[in-house]
C-alpha cells in the first residue's frame, strides 16, 4: 500500500480560510454582527435526503447539513471532509478512507458504518434512488448488481473495517475516484434515524447530519433555513450562522430583490451582465461554470436523411456564428465552444479543433461549398426542426442560429418549443432531427463529458457510433494522463460533428459587496456556506 | 331546498369519480413521466422507481388502488416529485396560504366591484359612469404578471415599504402585494357585469314603476334593483371564487408565497401525478359545492326559480 | 257529471283556441316589431358616441394587422447585428434606423412583430369570445331552459371540465393532433364557454319563469324555438358584456397555452407573448418592448368594452 497524504490540499486550504478563533477581524476586515447569508433558489427543494435528491440546488442544501468524505476548496481542489485523508492499494482498487472524530448533530460519533449503511441505500432497489447510476458511475463493486436486484445491498463492496476505517472496493480503476466523493449522494445518513421517522426523517426536528448546518426550518416555496451545528467538528472555525434560502422563481424578480437588499447572491438575468458589471463592477461576477451546451444532430435511424451526410451537419455547425451567441447574445462571458468538454475542466487541455481556428467567414464559406457538396441549394433547400424547451435563453439562441442558417445556407428552420418533459421524452426517444441540450459535469474531469459519446453510453440520443471512440474512451480510464486520449476524442466529434458545439457555460452572479468568501474560482460551482463570512460596510 | 342539497351531494359522488378517472386518464396519457429527466434513467433504476409508487401495475388497477386509498383512507399518496412529502402535506401546506390571499383578494375585489358596478349603473351615462368604468378597465389594463414585478419594484426596491416576497405566517406586509395582484382583474370584471344587469334591472317595469311614483334612488336601489341585478354576478363569483382561493400561479411565482396555484403548475410540468391529483379533486370539490351554493343563492334572489 | 266534465272541457278547449290565435297575432307582431328592433339597435347603438369610437379603433387595429407589414422595412424574424447585444442603446424607436417601435432583445423589429403579434392576438380574442359567446349561449340557455336532470347532468358536465386540468389536455392535443394554429383555437375554446354556459343558464333559470315564456310554452312552441327566440335575445346584454371581458383573458391564456408548445411558435408572435417578454426587461432601459405591445393590448380591450357596452344598451329590450 502506499499512502497518498492530502497534505498540500491541506496546506492549501489553511491559506484560503483564516485560521481564526472567534476573531472579529479577518484580513484586516471587521466582521459584521449579523452573520446571516440569504441566496436566491431559483425552486423549490425536491428532497433533502442526500440519496434521494437529484438537484444541483438541492446539492447545495446537502453540503451544508451533511458532509462526505472529501470536500472540495475553493479552486475545486480536493481536501479532507469527514475523512482525514485516504490510502489506495497498489492496484488502485482498494481505497481506504481513514474517518476523522466527528459527531451527528444529535451527538451520536460518525462511523464507518454510517457511510457503509449509505452507499448501500444509495444502491438499495427499495430506495429507488434517481442517482443510483452514481455509484455504478463510480465503480464500486457490484454497484449494478445490486440495483438490478441480483445481489442484495450488503454485497456492495463497501466495508466498515472498524468504526474509524471505511474500506471500499472498486470493480476497475477509476482515476478520479476521490474526487467523486464530494458528490452528495455518497453523503452519510444515520440509519437510527433514518429507521425511525421513515420518509418524514428529513423533517426539520427530525432531521440529523454531520454537517456544519442543521436544517431549522422549511416552508415550501418559500425558504428553507440552516443554522449553525455545534456539534460540527470544525465548528470554531465557521462563521457564518444562519444561511436562508429563498425561492423566487423569476430571475429578474430576483435581481430586484437583491438590488433591494433582500439578498445576498442572484443570479444575472439572461443578457443583463455587461449592464450590470458597469454599474456594480465589484459585485457583477462571471466565472466559468462546468456545463457544455449543443444541438444534437439525429444521425440514428429515426433522424432524417439529411442528416446521416457528415458534409450536411458540418455545414450546419460551421454556419453557427457563436462569437454573436457568446457576446451578442448571452453577454455573460460564456466561452465559445468548438468541442465538447468544458475548456476549464480540471487538467484538460483545450486540444486544436480545426475549425475553431479559422474565421467565421471561412467556416461560412467552407459550409456553403459542403452543403452544395451533398445537393442542397436554393433550388432544393435543406429544411429541418429545432426543438427545445422553454425558455428564454434557449429560445434567444434558437432564434440566433435559424437566422444563420437561414442567411447562410438557406436553410428552412422550424423552431419546435415544448414544455420540459416533452422535449426530453423526444430527444431520449430519438424522435428529433436538431435538438437542444446541455450536460453538465458530475466531477471535475473531462470524461465526464466526453465519455457521453460512446456508443454505450445511456445518454447518447444522437445514434453516433465510433469504435475508434469508444476505444479511446476505454483506454483512457487507465492512462496516467488520458489529454492525448481526450484531443483524439475531441477530434474524432470535429471530424464527425454528432452535434454543433454552441458554447460553454459561466455562472453570472451578483455578489453583495460585504460577502466574502465566494468560490468564484469553483468550476462545480460548489459552495459550503461555512466558507464564507460577511464583513461590515 | 335540503332536498336539493341532498340530491346535488348524492351527485358529487359520482362527479368526482368521473374526474378523477378522466384526469388520471388524461394526466397518463401525456408524454413523460415523473421520472423522465435530463439524463435518461437505466431501464433498472426506473423500474426500481416504478416499483415502489406502483406505477408498474395496469392502469385501471392503479385508478383502483388510488380511489380505494382516497376514498377510505383519505390517503392522496406521495408526491413522486417532492419524494419527502406527501400530498396530503403539501396541500395542507399550500392550501391554507392560497384561501388566505384569495379570500382577501375576493372581498376586496366584491366589495369594490360591486360599488363600482353600481354607481356606474345609477349615475348611467354621467361622468361618475365613465370613471367607474375608467377605473375598472384601468385595473384590466395591466395584464397580473406586469403589474406584479411593477409593485415590486415601486413598493419594495424604490419606497422600501413591503418586503419583495414570501409569506411569513400570513403577515399582513406579505399580504398585501398578492392581495393587490390577484384582485384588480377581477374586481374590473365584477363591476363590469355588476354595472350591465343593474341597468338592464333599472330599466324593467317594476323597478320603472317604483321611480314614476317618486321612491328615493336609494330605497329603489336597495331593496328592488340591486338583488335581481345580482344574478348573473353571483354565477360569475361561484368559479371565480374557486379559481383565486386554490391560487394564482402568477402571485405564487412573483411572491415567493408557497400557496398551491404554481404547485399545481409545476406538478403538471413534473408530471407529479399524486400531486396533480390531488389538487384537481380538491378544484373539483370546491367547484361543485360553490356551484351548489350558487344555486341556492340563485332561489334566494328569485324565488320562482325552480331547480 | 260526465256532460259536465265534457262541457267545460270543451269550454277550456275554446278559450284555449281564443288564446293561441292572439297569441300567434301577438307573436306575429312582435316579429314585426323584431325587425325593425334591429334597425333601431343599430341607431342606438351609432349614436352611442363611446361605442362607436370602440368600433372606429378595432378598425384602425385591424388595418394596422393587415397592412403594417407593407409599411414596414423589416420582416419579424429578421435580426439586426447592428443592435443585437446593444439593444438599450442602439434598439429604441426611431424612424431614422426604420425601427418604428425599437427592436426586441434580439434585434428584431418590434414594429414587424407588433403587427404579426395583431394578426395572431385579434383573432385569438375574436374566436375565442365567438365560441364562448356560440357555445356557452346554447349550452346554458339549453340546460337553463329543461332544467331539472338534464339541467344537473349538463352542469356537472361543466363542473368536471372546470376541474380537469386544463394544461394535460393542451398537452394532449399537441401530441394528438401536432402544433397548429386551428389547434391554438381548439385549445383556446375548450376553455373559453365553461363560465359562460353558467352564467347563461342562471340568467336562463330566471328568464323561462316570465310569462312571455310561459306564453309560448302553453301554445306549444317548440322548446329550442323558445330558446332561441325568446330566451337568447334577452341574454344580449350579459353575453355582450361577459364576452368583452373574455377577449384579453384569451389574448392572454394563448401565451400560456404557446409556452407549453401548443400555440404560436417563433419566429412568429403575439401580444401575450411580446407583453411577457417585455416586462421581463422592463427595468432595463427597454422599456418600449413593453409599452408598445401593451398599448395595443390597452387600445383594444378598451374598444372592445365601449362595444360591448354599446351592443348591451342597443340590445336591451326594455332599455326604450
Amino acid at each position: 500500500m502506499r499512502t497518498k497524504l492530502l497534505l498540500s490540499a491541506a496546506i492549501g486550504a489553511m491559506l484560503v480560510f483564516p485560521t481564526f478563533s472567534n476573531a472579529e477581524v479577518i484580513n484586516g476586515e471587521q466582521l459584521a454582527a449579523d452573520q446571516v447569508f440569504t441566496y436566491r433558489l431559483l425552486d423549490d427543494i425536491k428532497s433533502f435526503d442526500p440519496q434521494i435528491n437529484t438537484d444541483i440546488e438541492g446539492s447545495g442544501v446537502i453540503r451544508d447539513i451533511f458532509e462526505g468524505l472529501m470536500n472540495e476548496d475553493q479552486k475545486g481542489g480536493l481536501i479532507p471532509g469527514a475523512a482525514s485523508g485516504y490510502t489506495v492499494s497498489e492496484d488502485k482498487l482498494t481505497y481506504t478512507f481513514n474517518l476523522r472524530d466527528a459527531k451527528w448533530s444529535n451527538g451520536d460519533p460518525v462511523t464507518a458504518h454510517d457511510f457503509a449503511y449509505s452507499w448501500k441505500r444509495l444502491v438499495d432497489p427499495k430506495t429507488a434512488s434517481e442517482y443510483a447510476w452514481y455509484m455504478e458511475l463510480m465503480g464500486v463493486k457490484n454497484a449494478s448488481q445490486v440495483v438490478k436486484g441480483e445481489v442484495t445491498p450488503d454485497e456492495l463492496g463497501v466495508r466498515a473495517v472498524d468504526d474509524n476505517t471505511f474500506e471500499v472496493t472498486l470493480e476497475k480503476a477509476i482515476p478520479y475516484f476521490a474526487s467523486m466523493t464530494v458528490h452528495g449522494s455518497t453523503f452519510p445518513v444515520l440509519q437510527s434515524v433514518v429507521e425511525k421517522h421513515g420518509t418524514d426523517w428529513t423533517k426539520p426536528g427530525n432531521i440529523v447530519g454531520n454537517g456544519a448546518y442543521v436544517l431549522s426550518e422549511y416552508r415550501s416555496g418559500e425558504k428553507v433555513v440552516r443554522e449553525r451545528n455545534p456539534m460540527y467538528w470544525d465548528n470554531e472555525n465557521t462563521i457564518i450562522d444562519k444561511t436562508v434560502a429563498l425561492v423566487i422563481n423569476d430571475e429578474n424578480q430576483a435581481l430586484t430583490r437583491y438590488l433591494a437588499g433582500e439578498i445576498d447572491k442572484t443570479n444575472i438575468p439572461s443578457g443583463q451582465y455587461p449592464r450590470l458589471s458597469k454599474e456594480y463592477p465589484k459585485q457583477a461576477i462571471s466565472n466559468p461554470y462546468s456545463c457544455s451546451y449543443i444541438y444534437w444532430f439525429n444521425m440514428g435511424e429515426k433522424g432524417p436523411e439529411s442528416l446521416k451526410d457528415v458534409r450536411v451537419r458540418k455545414a450546419l455547425s460551421y454556419a453557427i456564428n457563436r462569437e454573436v451567441v457568446t457576446d451578442r447574445i448571452l453577454q455573460g462571458g460564456q466561452y465559445q465552444s468548438y468541442n465538447f468538454a468544458h475548456q476549464k475542466t480540471a487538467g484538460f487541455d483545450l486540444p486544436e479543433i480545426d475549425y475553431a481556428g479559422w474565421t467565421q467567414k471561412e467556416r461560412d464559406a467552407k459550409a456553403v461549398a459542403l452543403l452544395a457538396e451533398a445537393g442542397y441549394g436554393a433550388d432544393n433547400p435543406l429544411e429541418l426542426t429545432l426543438n427545445y424547451n422553454t425558455s428564454e435563453t434557449h429560445k434567444k439562441v434558437a432564434i440566433g442560429v435559424s437566422q444563420f442558417w437561414k442567411q447562410t445556407l438557406g436553410v428552412k428552420l422550424t423552431l419546435a418549443n415544448n414544455e420540459w418533459k416533452i422535449h426530453t421524452t423526444k430527444q431520449q426517444a430519438g424522435d428529433f432531427e436538431v435538438s437542444r441540450y446541455a450536460w453538465c459535469g458530475d466531477y471535475n474531469e473531462a470524461s465526464t463529458y466526453l465519455d457521453l459519446l460512446t456508443s454505450y453510453s445511456g445518454h447518447n440520443v444522437s445514434g453516433y457510433s465510433n469504435a475508434d471512440y469508444d476505444a479511446l474512451m476505454v483506454e483512457s480510464k487507465t492512462m496516467a494522463n488520458p489529454n492525448a486520449n481526450y484531443a483524439k476524442a475531441e477530434a474524432l466529434l470535429a471530424a464527425d460533428m454528432p452535434f454543433a458545439p454552441i458554447y460553454q457555460y459561466t455562472g453570472n452572479i451578483m455578489l453583495q459587496p460585504t460577502l466574502r468568501g465566494w468560490p468564484v474560482d469553483n468550476l462545480m460551482q460548489t459552495f459550503y456556506s461555512r466558507d464564507l463570512y460577511i464583513v461590515e460596510k | 331546498m335540503l332536498n336539493l342539497i341532498l340530491k346535488r351531494l348524492a351527485m358529487a359522488v359520482p362527479t368526482i369519480l368521473v374526474l378523477i378517472v378522466f384526469s388520471f386518464l388524461l394526466m397518463h396519457s401525456a408524454p413523460g413521466g415523473p421520472f423522465t429527466a435530463e439524463r435518461a434513467l437505466s431501464p433498472e433504476i426506473l423500474a426500481n422507481l416504478e416499483a415502489k409508487y406502483g406505477l408498474d401495475q395496469p392502469l385501471y388497477k392503479q385508478i383502483l388502488i388510488y380511489i380505494n386509498n382516497v376514498v377510505f383512507h383519505f390517503d392522496f399518496g406521495p408526491s413522486f416529485i417532492y419524494k419527502d412529502r406527501s400530498v396530503n402535506e403539501i396541500i395542507a401546506q399550500g392550501f391554507p396560504i392560497t384561501l388566505t390571499y384569495g379570500s382577501i383578494a375576493f372581498v376586496l375585489a366584491v366589495i369594490t366591484g360591486v360599488s363600482l358596478g353600481v354607481m356606474a349603473a345609477i349615475y348611467h351615462n354621467s361622468w361618475l359612469d365613465y370613471l367607474a368604468v375608467g377605473i375598472s378597465i384601468g385595473a384590466q389594463v395591466l395584464p397580473n404578471f406586469v403589474m406584479a414585478p411593477i409593485l415590486v419594484l415601486v413598493f419594495t426596491l424604490m419606497l422600501g415599504w413591503l418586503p419583495g416576497g414570501g409569506w411569513e405566517y400570513g403577515d399582513p406586509k406579505y399580504i398585501i402585494m398578492p392581495v393587490l395582484a390577484l384582485s384588480t382583474s377581477f374586481m374590473a370584471s365584477i363591476a363590469r357585469i355588476t354595472r350591465s344587469s343593474m341597468l338592464e334591472v333599472m330599466n324593467a317595469n317594476h323597478i320603472r314603476t317604483a321611480r314614476s311614483k317618486g321612491l328615493p334612488v336609494r330605497h329603489i336601489i336597495l331593496r328592488h334593483a340591486l338583488k335581481p341585478a345580482m344574478l348573473p354576478v353571483i354565477s360569475y363569483l361561484g368559479p371565480t371564487f374557486v379559481t383565486m382561493v386554490t391560487g394564482s400561479v402568477v402571485v405564487d411565482l412573483f411572491f415567493s408565497t408557497g400557496g398551491m396555484g404554481l404547485f399545481f403548475v409545476n406538478a403538471a410540468l413534473n408530471r407529479d401525478y399524486s400531486v396533480m391529483m390531488g389538487i384537481t379533486i380538491l378544484v373539483g370539490v370546491l367547484t361543485i359545492f360553490f356551484n351548489l351554493v350558487v344555486d341556492i343563492l340563485y332561489a334566494w334572489i328569485d324565488p320562482k326559480i325552480r331547480l | 257529471m260526465r256532460g259536465l266534465t265534457r262541457k267545460s272541457g270543451y269550454r277550456a278547449m275554446l278559450f284555449k283556441q281564443e288564446k293561441i290565435k292572439n297569441l300567434a297575432i301577438a307573436i306575429a307582431e312582435q316579429d314585426v316589431k323584431g325587425r325593425s328592433l334591429w334597425a333601431d339597435a343599430r341607431k342606438r347603438f351609432f349614436q352611442n358616441k363611446a361605442a362607436v369610437a370602440g368600433l372606429v379603433i378595432l378598425i384602425l387595429v385591424a388595418l394596422f394587422a393587415f397592412v403594417g407589414a407593407q409599411i414596414s422595412q423589416f420582416s419579424n424574424d429578421e435580426i439586426d447585428f447592428m443592435v443585437i447585444g446593444q439593444v438599450a442603446e442602439l434598439g429604441g424607436p426611431s424612424f431614422s434606423s426604420g425601427h418604428y417601435f425599437g427592436t426586441d432583445d434580439l434585434g428584431r423589429d418590434l414594429f414587424a412583430r407588433v403587427v404579426q403579434g395583431t394578426q395572431i392576438s385579434l383573432m385569438v380574442g375574436v374566436v375565442g369570445a365567438a365560441i364562448a359567446v356560440i357555445a356557452g349561449t346554447l349550452y346554458g340557455a339549453t340546460a337553463g331552459y329543461i332544467g331539472g336532470r338534464v339541467d344537473n347532468f349538463m352542469m356537472r358536465i361543466v363542473d368536471i371540465l372546470m376541474a380537469v386540468p386544463y394544461m394535460f389536455v393542451i398537452i394532449l392535443l399537441l401530441v394528438i393532433f401536432g402544433r397548429s394554429i386551428s389547434m391554438l383555437f381548439v385549445g383556446i375554446g375548450l376553455l373559453s364557454w365553461l363560465e359562460m354556459s353558467r352564467i347563461v343558464r342562471g340568467q336562463t333559470l330566471s328568464i323561462k319563469n316570465k310569462e312571455y315564456i310561459e306564453a309560448a310554452q302553453a301554445t306549444g312552441v317548440p322548446s329550442f324555438r323558445i330558446i332561441l327566440q325568446h330566451i337568447v335575445p334577452n341574454l344580449t346584454g350579459i353575453v355582450a358584456v361577459y364576452a368583452t371581458l373574455l377577449v384579453p383573458l384569451m389574448i392572454l391564456t394563448e401565451s400560456f397555452i404557446s409556452f407549453l408548445g401548443l400555440g404560436v411558435q417563433e419566429p412568429d408572435t403575439s401580444w401575450g407573448a411580446l407583453i411577457f417578454e417585455g416586462a421581463g426587461t422592463m427595468q432595463y432601459g427597454t422599456l418600449w418592448q413593453l409599452a408598445f405591445p401593451l398599448f395595443f393590448f390597452v387600445i383594444t380591450l378598451f374598444a372592445f368594452f365601449f362595444v360591448g357596452d354599446g351592443l348591451r344598451d342597443a340590445l336591451d329590450p326594455k332599455d326604450r
